[in-house]
């Protein structure tokens, strides 16, 4: 190339560029920040709060809530949802309970296979029919609760975990942390490094950017949306296996809500539910705010605890009022 | 070096391409022209493996080559950017750039380092100066234009593509594109582009490749063409069959005070300082390829489309900033260019089509009053001729023809002062052609203004009293009188501006 032309005076970048990163960094962070205020704030007034117990106590319980981000995570970046991951974690759970009798191994082994087989068929019935995310996995939602009330007898029946290994992964610790939290800690991660610096996790950017230009510049977008189904799916089954190592049985009645709490996670993470912009770091701060809030209302005591909710739920409604205003500030007119 | 052999892509009810051939050269710039319609994008689409070809084949390097998809094609060196900026705005301008092909280290990772130095370097070619972290969508739209060809020319392309790539681009950076293109020419580079900017092709292309109706009407040297010659091609204008049942104008409307008046209307890149007025009973007419902002004078008149400057006069009455609210309250009505995105609603009745425009007028404390919409529907279906099973009949069920008397029932109950018609009788068969064509010159000697829109020179010529011809965003003349001819209007069209 042999010639040049200014195409934006610098003048113009500049300014633009400040705004930029200021509405960024905001989009990014801004979970983390009202996280950290929320955390000084409970030293400050809790007590109890301030125990290290305290601490690995929330993060024990925020770590299948984690993982089911994490995964979540992925499918809302390429502009997808995924509302099966409650009945799976669930699913995951009766069938690691039940699975844990014939050891350690395929206390993991089964569900991640059935509950992976679940996400598989949901990538591709959302790839290459062009369904509705919000439809193929509400059918997978539907179809993963009847399979585990049948396998449950009507949910009557309760799996008792019969392998202590298996056991212990739920209620050891190392370094006074449960084991669970250093596992959840380590794919957490993994996932980082898979999003930022792998093809496949800009592809799925460029998926939830805009479809069909990534797929006009040669990426592979149904193999994409597969492949972040199937680890949603995986997730949660491996998030039900954990619990139900907590637990010591597979509880049939939990796992209500959970999709809706882990979509909240991640959007008051920062990540657009549009698909395109987020990151795993905002995810983990959206789930450990949401945990936090929680704690601190079993730290008041006589607070009745559905006021967790509405306090999430107004959070939420801020978290994307605030992101719509930035989304437009940032566009450029 | 890629050559198109008797290809045919046939959609349902349309043959896009019909035995379309040409050949592109080893650094040739070749110019593809062609009206709406033409089939150009199909053409584009056939050799970037978007779609396959029904019959013919296509050649590439001296080889009969199948590109199954998008990314068999870029592989292959073929490389494309489209109109419309194709690349993920939420992304960072290097990201982008190396999107699929990112540059890995030693462990599998993508070298970040690596992506924004060589993003910087490559990016410095094209003129583009802006950090390359930021958001690509924060940037103007021609330095995106910029990143698209950056990439499109990085994966050693042999063919690249452009179409239309210097509608979002400023003089200057057209000015940029065009050095490029130079220094892909003399690398033995062969590219196809398409714009409808004459001067730009004859500034730039050395051979042309005319298509009309999915048929090449013309392929050769661009040197060797007159530019009249090349519009008429374009136009078609011998095309048989076609004939208006326009009426002769009335001289007597030129008296009256204008109904409409616009003055200056200036878009960023797309109008310039746009001027002409309408008389009550007259039908101006406004001609122009495709991309000469006829559409977008309608919308902005009609408050669709944001003006930075100039005004719109209704009746001598300014209507300040033209909004879509204020316009239709003023007496304006507007019947887009897609009839179906933006116009009529298919899965609702006749008659619910009709009233939805003047519900506000037909209702009393937020009721909606039966009666007086069985009355206006029930006047303008019998006005307009409008062939229904009845009032109840879904608008997706009738005729192009009829679905456009129906929407100009809409405007009309509004009763409106300026009609503004964009190609009011596209894809409609020659009958209703005619029947619309007549109901427009109904309409104008009722007193109502007209603007017309149409790509069929005949019907601007023969419908309108007075035809403004629009270039590049720009009036560049005004045909008046009975005697005008469509010859008249290409040789404005092809001249304008130049002389």
């Amino acid at each position: 190339m042999t010639m040049t032309l200014p195409v934006a005076t610098p003048e113009d970048t500049r300014r633009t560029d400040r705004t930029d990163r200021i509405v960024e960094i905001v989009q990014r962070q801004g979970a983390l920040a009202v996280l950290v205020v929320v955390v000084l704030i409970s030293f400050a007034t809790f007590p109890n709060f301030r125990s290290f117990d305290n601490t690995a106590t929330i993060l024990v319980a925020a770590a299948p809530p984690m993982l089911i981000a994490l995964g979540m995570t992925f499918v809302i970046l390429t502009g997808g949802i995924d509302l099966s991951v409650g009945s799976l974690y669930v699913l995951g759970g009766v069938l690691a309970a039940w699975a844990s009798q014939f050891g350690f191994v395929t206390a993991f082994a089964v569900p991640l296979l059935v509950c992976g087989a679940i996400g598989v068929a949901n990538g591709l019935l959302i790839a290459y029919t062009r369904m509705a995310p919000f439809i193929v996995t509400l059918a997978a939602l539907l179809g993963a609760r009847g399979l585990m009330r049948a396998i449950s007898s009507e949910g009557s029946a309760t799996f008792l975990v019969q392998s202590d290994a298996f056991r212990r992964l739920g209620n050891g610790s190392f370094l006074d942390i449960g084991y669970q939290v250093w596992l959840v800690a380590g794919l957490v991660v993994l996932g980082i490094v898979l999003l930022a610096r792998t093809r496949f996790g800009h592809a799925v950017y460029a998926v939830g950017g805009s479809e069909d230009a990534a797929a006009l510049m040669g990426i592979a977008v149904r193999r994409t949306k597969i492949w972040v189904y199937v680890m949603s799916g995986l997730l949660a089954g491996l998030a039900g296996a954990i619990n139900a190592a907590k637990l010591g049985s597979g509880v049939t009645v939990l796992g209500t809500g959970m999709e809706l709490d882990a979509i909240a996670a991640v959007v008051i993470g920062g990540t657009l539910l549009t698909g395109g912009a987020g990151t795993i770091a905002g995810t983990i701060a959206g789930v450990l705010l949401l945990g936090v809030i929680q704690n601190l209302i079993n730290q008041v005591g006589n607070v009745n605890s559905n006021w967790q909710q509405v306090i999430s739920g107004t959070f939420l409604a801020l978290v994307v009022v605030a992101q719509t205003y930035l989304v437009k500030l940032r566009r450029v007119s | 070096m890629l050559e198109v052999l008797d290809v045919s892509k046939i959609f349902p009810g349309v043959r896009a391409l019909d035995r379309v051939s040409f050949r592109l050269a080893a650094g040739e710039v070749h110019a593809l022209v062609g009206e709406n319609g033409a089939g150009k994008s199909t053409l584009i689409k056939v050799l970037t493996g978007v779609y396959q070809p029904d019959e013919g084949e296509l050649r590439y390097q001296g080889e009969k080559a199948q590109f199954g998809t998008p990314m068999d094609a870029q592989h292959a060196g073929i490389s494309t950017i489209y109109q419309e900026v194709n690349l993920i705005p939420q992304m960072s301008v290097a990201h982008n750039l190396f999107l699929g092909r990112e540059p890995r280290n030693r462990f599998g990772l993508l070298d970040e380092k690596r992506m924004h130095h060589e993003a910087r370097e490559i990016l410095a070619g094209y003129g583009v100066t802006a950090d390359v972290k930021r958001q690509l969508g924060t940037l103007a739209l021609g330095a995106q234009q910029m990143v698209a060809l950056a990439r499109a020319v990085m994966i050693d392309a042999k063919v690249v593509i452009m179409d239309e790539p210097t509608s979002s681009l400023e003089p200057r950076e057209v000015e940029t594109l065009f050095g490029i293109i130079r220094d892909l020419h003399r690398r033995g580079i062969g590219i196809i582009y398409v714009s409808h900017r004459l001067d730009e092709l004859y500034q730039i292309c050395d051979a042309v490749t005319i298509l009309r109706d999915g048929r090449v009407v013309h392929t050769g040297k661009l040197a060797e063409l007159e530019r009249i010659k090349l519009v008429s091609l374009m136009l078609g204008r011998e095309m048989s069959g076609s004939f208006s049942a326009f009426k002769e104008s009335d001289p007597e409307v030129s008296d009256a005070p204008p109904v409409l008046r616009a003055r200056g209307l200036t878009s960023r890149r797309k109008l310039h300082d746009i001027s002409f007025e309408v008389r009550p009973g007259e039908v101006v007419g406004l001609g122009g390829l495709l991309g000469a902002g006829r559409s977008e004078t309608i919308k902005a008149i009609g408050g669709a489309y944001p003006l930075d400057s100039g005004d719109v006069q209704v009746d001598g009455v300014d209507l300040k900033k033209p909004t879509t609210v204020r316009a239709v309250k003023a007496g304006i009505a507007v019947q887009p260019e897609d009839r179906k995105a933006e116009g009529i609603i298919a899965g609702l009745s006749v008659r619910e089509n009709i009233a939805l425009a003047v519900l506000p007028q037909l209702s009393r404390f937020g009721l909606v009053s039966d009666a007086k919409i069985d009355a206006i529907v029930e006047k303008y279906m019998t006005r307009l001729r409008i062939k229904a099973s009845g009032p109840g009949q879904l608008v997706g069920d009738l005729s192009g023809g009829n679905q456009q008397k129906v929407l100009l029932a809409r405007l009309l109950a509004t009763g409106p002062r300026v009609l503004l018609l964009d190609e009011p009788t596209r894809g409609i068969d020659v009958g209703a052609k005619a029947e619309v064509q007549s109901l427009i010159d109904e309409l104008a000697a009722e007193g109502l203004g007209v603007v017309l829109v149409s790509s069929d020179a005949e019907e601007l010529i023969e419908g309108a009293d007075r035809v403004v011809v629009l270039r590049d965003g720009v009036v560049v003349g005004t045909l008046t009188g009975a005697e005008v001819t469509t010859e008249d209007l290409m040789a404005t069209i092809a001249a304008g501006g130049n002389q």
